[in-house]
């Protein structure tokens, strides 16, 4: 363990006032920043900074700040979440960097999440793709069956679980070199694809949540691998294929 | 005013079945004229919004993120409890019911605790049909683990990210109907204000936290699923958005609030490592089955370690006081929550803590002793039946691992240290909330047609809830309490017709939140909002903490008057109200958790007993437990606003009856 | 673009098949070669046939590359793609225009000057010229070193390519795991063949 220290960082960072005008990049000075802290905590310590300032604070998308709500983004020194992998940003620590150095942040960059202010994007088209088809077509009952009586082979259980482990963050559509939700849609299509009670839908489904992801002006894969790399879920590359096989099927069908 | 808690008749086991029975139906062909607000969209407003509108009726739904699947029930790890008995090992729905109000230290109400156990079961067939991967064995079969305060395995998990699982699953239900047009879903909006027309919750002004705009909304009847409060104190588990406002405002309305000062204290969590620290992290409970917990015996050796002269592995085996054990030889490292945190705290306070942070709190959570022991059994299951230390070492670390990998991993990211090699540091922290707005048992506010649901309500975990809890009567809320209740009092709203957001009620509500945002915007004030939220959370966690007692109670209800009166004088709110103003979001979120903070100390001040979470150092029996007052205190304490001046509250009782459940004291040794 | 790809690939094999038997044996070169350029299966159908797939494969190469820059707008300022993604997967686009502006030139050579010997010039059939033609062309160094650049190029080309093309279709199972090896000794052998082959003419035959 190496124990905490104070770091002097210049910091280059994006600014937008709304998704109207135009932004530029802008460079901050942040002087003793603990290396135990969480990237978010010294983005706060700037933003406490610059409000004694009297300047406009950064807004950037955060929540739970434990890795799993998804909420923030950041591209932050060329890559998506930082420079470590399985985190999410909330879960980078300053560790990371050195004294003196200059960390670029910049805001996910998509046509299909365009910026609302200066970090923050809008991510809506991930709910649109889940609203096209990401679900069950059960309603609310007491009287649905046992859960257990349909047994669910436990790889497949597994294997299910591990795709909807998914948080939803845009990692990989950040990460992309085109831009493309192949993981992310991939994710949910397999979750339902392995189970059972999602195979009575599977066909629409796939058909569906990508006629959406499409729409919605996602790039396409060309399986370069970054987005399963960047995935803070470690999401993996497979979960494509089977979209891939699930729409080629679907659409024989 | 008189509270009714509308328990029904009958024996406890049919009081449900037979209210369902009789209550008011609203014909499908006349759901579509009715419209319902959910506010919040977590495990509770999620599950009720699908329901409502898979009914028929107009759903708004509203959360403050920028999607409903981001909701604070996404970061439950454990799992979710359902009296299924699917392990055989004698669970039933009336033994999840006793489970419950006991580890509630008999401070809930049976009926609704009845009434959760009945559901559970439905829950995890529900969230199964809906396709939750929930864990499975190798027969294909749902598996179950055990958790804190029961005997039995009962609780349902999908890794460490059941909540996750849950709500997602509830989330995609909500989808379906977004996508079907038949729920209209406003991400990044925060509700400001309820607006009562005639008495009856009518509709609420919320903020389009991207423009700034204020909208009114109007509907028949308002759902608050918001969650807890934790983050009163600042640094909880709560995300950082997690607020007290809808519910504080119904309560400015007149919704009773009830049990403010029932707070759960997470005993294994990461400790403060400095003051910018925003957040803190939760270390699964699961871990307490294979680690120990300790600190030095003496004084001088917790002093070397925070200065950094002293490894704790440097530390002999007689010098470690293994607390835990020591007190509690029968549950161990295993004790309640509530018991373990509290315990925690004694020893920090004793100077023996040992993190080098401002307060020198923190606890070693060790396990060295699980990886020889788990060392040895592998080898010898192996048929290695004289294993070198080193051999020994490898194997328990790899047992280690594969039981609890992913929590070591996001230990060792947060903490740059290594807990296969050095105990874990951990000490308690705030969690989550108990207390909350009173409601019936048709989970009702005291105002009609407001709803509250999930941890936003008080119902059904008492003084201290069990692990595993919090999902199912979240769920249980939304999928198969609301859908009946509300319907039944909506049943009177098939001829209203439409409210029109042009009332005068509408446009004072609107220009109340107008008058206070352009307050904040032009106070010009010299201090941040979290300069005032982190004041706020130091008095809270010394005074209204783990450990409380008449004057620190005292002197933090006056602390907070004059804290709040500082912040409208000195808070300084950056930036305009016709943008996304996070600053602005934080300061209207703050004044409220203010006024919040100060009624929980009243609150624990007028319980003159120590009961599950809340710890009044005057009530402890010879050996430093919790000493419940049954005789004067068993009553939920609800609060009906009078006002600015919190300290006017005025405190009813609503007096707890157990015809079904006998009495007794925890005990834990 | 993975059908195409996989198409192509077959039409790769096959070519590097023939042109590797010339190192061997100039005759069965030529008898290959002569049944290559005669067969009215292989003119009119087959032929027809590889060059849709070609054109396909280009044209939607840059389509698709043209779709997806208009994904993203707006341009990273710093962009590290180097930290998960592999070179040849990241370039498609550029070892791709290489190999097409090499096609280009190739036509040229073989082709054009093919079509011409026997529709314009409609000189008689003669089964032994192909082996004297291939010598020829790797006479000069410049041409042959071009070659082999380009040759580089489709090998990177390839390396992505060809296991990328199984993942779009959706082969990603155990066999296709191990398929993956197979076609990364693909991406390198059959490329790195072709050098050869040119390499072998321009120091042995010339």
């Amino acid at each position: 363990m190496s124990a905490a220290k104070n770091i002097n960082i210049s910091l280059q960072i994006w600014r937008q006032k709304n998704s109207k005008e135009k932004g530029k990049m802008e460079t901050y000075k942040l002087n003793d920043v603990s290396t135990a802290s969480s990237f978010l905590e010294m983005l706060d310590q700037l933003n406490e900074q610059l409000v004694n300032e009297r300047k406009e604070p950064i807004a950037f998308d955060h929540d739970c700040r434990e890795g799993i709500c998804g909420m923030c983004s950041l591209y932050i020194n060329g890559r998506a979440h930082g420079p470590d992998t399985g985190i999410t940003t909330c879960q980078l620590h300053m560790r990371m960097f050195n004294d003196g150095d200059t960390i670029v942040i910049e805001p996910w960059r998509s046509a299909a999440f365009p910026v609302i202010k200066d970090l923050i994007v809008d991510r809506t088209s991930f709910d649109r793709i889940q609203q096209a088809g990401g679900f069950v077509s059960v309603n609310t009952s007491g009287n649905t069956i046992d859960a257990n009586a349909t047994p669910i082979n436990k790889s497949d259980a597994d294997k299910a679980f591990e795709a909807a482990a998914c948080i939803g963050c845009g990692a990989c559509v950040a990460t992309c070199k085109n831009g493309s939700a192949m993981l992310f849609v991939g994710a949910k299509v397999s979750q339902y694809a392995l189970l059972p009670q999602g195979r009575i839908e599977a066909t629409d489904r796939v058909l569906n949540m990508v006629r959406q992801m499409d729409e919605e002006g996602f790039g396409n894969c060309t399986n370069t691998g970054a987005c399963e790399i960047e995935c803070p879920k470690g999401i993996s590359l497979e979960n494509i294929a089977r979209m891939n096989r699930e729409y080629l099927s679907a659409s024989l069908k | 005013m008189k509270l009714d808690s509308k328990i029904p008749e009958g024996h406890i086991s049919q009081k449900w079945t037979d209210y369902k029975d009789h209550l008011r139906l609203v014909a499908p062909n006349n759901r579509p004229k009715i419209d319902i607000i959910v506010v919040g969209t977590g495990l509770a407003g999620a599950s009720a919004a699908a329901s409502f509108a898979e009914m028929g009726y107009n759903v708004k739904a509203f959360c403050y993120q920028d999607s409903p699947r981001r909701a604070h029930s996404i970061a439950a790890q454990g799992g979710i409890n359902a009296a299924k008995n699917y392990q055989n090992d004698g669970d039933s729905t009336f033994r999840l019911f006793y489970d419950t109000i006991k580890g509630g230290d008999y401070r809930a109400r049976e009926a609704n605790v009845h009434r959760l156990a009945e559901v559970s079961g439905n829950i995890i067939d529900q969230c199964v049909a809906q396709g939750v991967p929930f864990a499975r064995d190798y027969g294909g079969m749902l598996d179950n683990r055990s958790f804190g305060g029961t005997q039995v395995q009962r609780t349902f998990y999908a890794a460490g990210q059941t909540g996750q699982q849950l709500l997602l699953g509830a989330y995609s239900a909500l989808s379906r109907q977004i996508g079907l047009g038949r729920v209209d879903m406003y991400n990044r909006h925060e509700m400001l204000e309820l607006v009562k027309v005639d008495g009856k919750a009518r509709g609420i002004i919320a903020r389009n936290l991207i423009t700034g705009e204020l909208e009114r909304h109007s509907a028949h009847a308002v759902i608050i699923a918001t969650g807890g409060y934790g983050n009163v104190y600042f640094l909880s588990t709560n995300a950082m958005g997690s607020n007290v406002t809808a519910g504080w405002k119904i309560h400015k309305q007149g919704a009773l609030f009830a049990n403010p000062c029932y707070v759960q204290i997470h005993p294994t969590c990461i400790p403060v490592h400095g003051t910018n620290q925003s957040k803190l992290t939760l270390m699964s409970e699961s871990l307490r089955n294979s680690g120990r917990i300790w600190v030095p015996k003496k004084k001088e050796d917790s002093e070397a370690i925070r200065a950094g002269k002293l490894k704790p592995t440097q530390i002999p085996e007689e010098d470690r006081d293994y607390y835990l054990e020591r007190k509690y030889p029968a549950f161990g490292n295993l004790v309640p929550r509530d018991v373990a945190s509290r315990a925690g705290k004694e020893v920090c306070d004793e100077g023996r803590g040992i993190e080098a942070n401002d307060t020198n709190e923190g606890v070693y959570l060790d396990f060295s002793t699980e990886i020889q022991n788990k060392g040895k059994q592998t080898a010898y299951a192996k048929g290695n039946h004289n294993p070198s230390q080193e051999e020994i070492l490898t194997l328990g670390k790899k047992w280690l691992e594969e039981k609890y990998g992913n929590l070591f991993t996001m230990y060792q990211k947060i903490t740059d240290e290594n807990p296969y090699e050095t105990p874990m540091k951990i000490y308690p922290a705030v969690h989550y909330t108990m207390g909350g707005v009173w409601v019936d048992y048709n989970l009702q506010s005291t105002i009609p047609g407001c709803f509250v649901a999930g941890e936003a309500n008080f119902s059904d975990h008492g003084a201290n809830r069990l692990g595993a809890s919090a999902l199912m009567q979240g769920l249980a809320d939304g999928y198969f309490v609301l859908p009946y209740t509300v319907s039944n009092y909506l049943a009177d709203d098939i001829r209203t017709g439409k409210i029109s957001t042009d009332l005068p009620e509408f446009v004072a509500a609107e220009n109340n939140v107008k008058d206070q945002i352009n307050k904040f915007l032009s106070n010009n004030g010299s201090k941040t909002v979290d300069h005032f939220h982190k004041r706020l959370g130091h008095i809270m966690w010394n005074k209204v903490g783990m450990g409380r007692n008449e004057k620190g109670l005292t002197e933090a209800i006056s602390e907070i008057a004059a804290l709040k009166e500082e912040f409208y004088k000195d808070v300084y709110v950056p930036g305009s109200s016709d943008e996304l103003n996070p600053e602005l979001e934080k300061a209207l979120r703050v004044a409220d958790f203010i006024e919040l903070g100060q009624l929980m100390a009243m609150d624990a001040l007028q319980r003159k007993e120590s009961c599950g979470g809340h710890f009044r150092e005057e009530y402890q029996d010879s050996e430093g437990e919790t000493l419940r007052d049954d005789e004067n205190f068993s009553f939920v304490g609800a609060w009906e606003n009078k006002g600015y001046d919190v300290t006017k509250s005025e405190l009813h009782k609503e007096e707890l009856k157990y015809e079904f459940i006998k009495i007794a004291a925890r005990n834990y040794k | 673009m993975a059908l195409s790809g996989l198409f192509l690939i077959m039409f790769l094999s096959l070519h590097f098949f023939i042109n590797m038997v010339s190192v061997f044996s100039a005759d069965s070169f030529n008898a290959m070669s002569h049944f290559m350029g005669y067969n009215p299966l292989i003119q009119f159908v087959m032929q027809p046939v590889l060059i849709a797939g070609v054109v396909f494969h280009f044209v939607m190469g840059f389509v698709l590359e043209l779709k997806n820059r208009s994904a993203r707008p707006v341009a990273y300022v710093k962009y590290d793609g180097a930290a998960n993604a592999s070179w040849a997967s990241r370039n498609m686009i550029i070892s791709g225009v290489v190999v097409l502006a090499f096609l280009g030139l190739h036509m040229y050579d073989f082709w054009v000057q093919e079509i011409a010997y026997k529709y314009c010039l409609a000189n008689p059939i003669d089964e032994t010229r192909y082996y004297g033609e291939l010598v020829h062309k790797f006479e000069s160094p410049v041409r042959t070193g071009l070659y082999s650049v380009a040759f580089v190029l489709l090998g990177l080309h390839l390396w992505h390519g060809f296991t990328s093309s199984l993942q779009s279709v959706g082969f990603d199972n155990k066999i296709g795991k191990s398929l993956h090896k197979i076609c990364y000794a693909f991406a390198v052998i059959v490329p790195f063949g072709f050098i050869f082959i040119a390499l072998f003419h321009h120091f042995i035959n010339n």
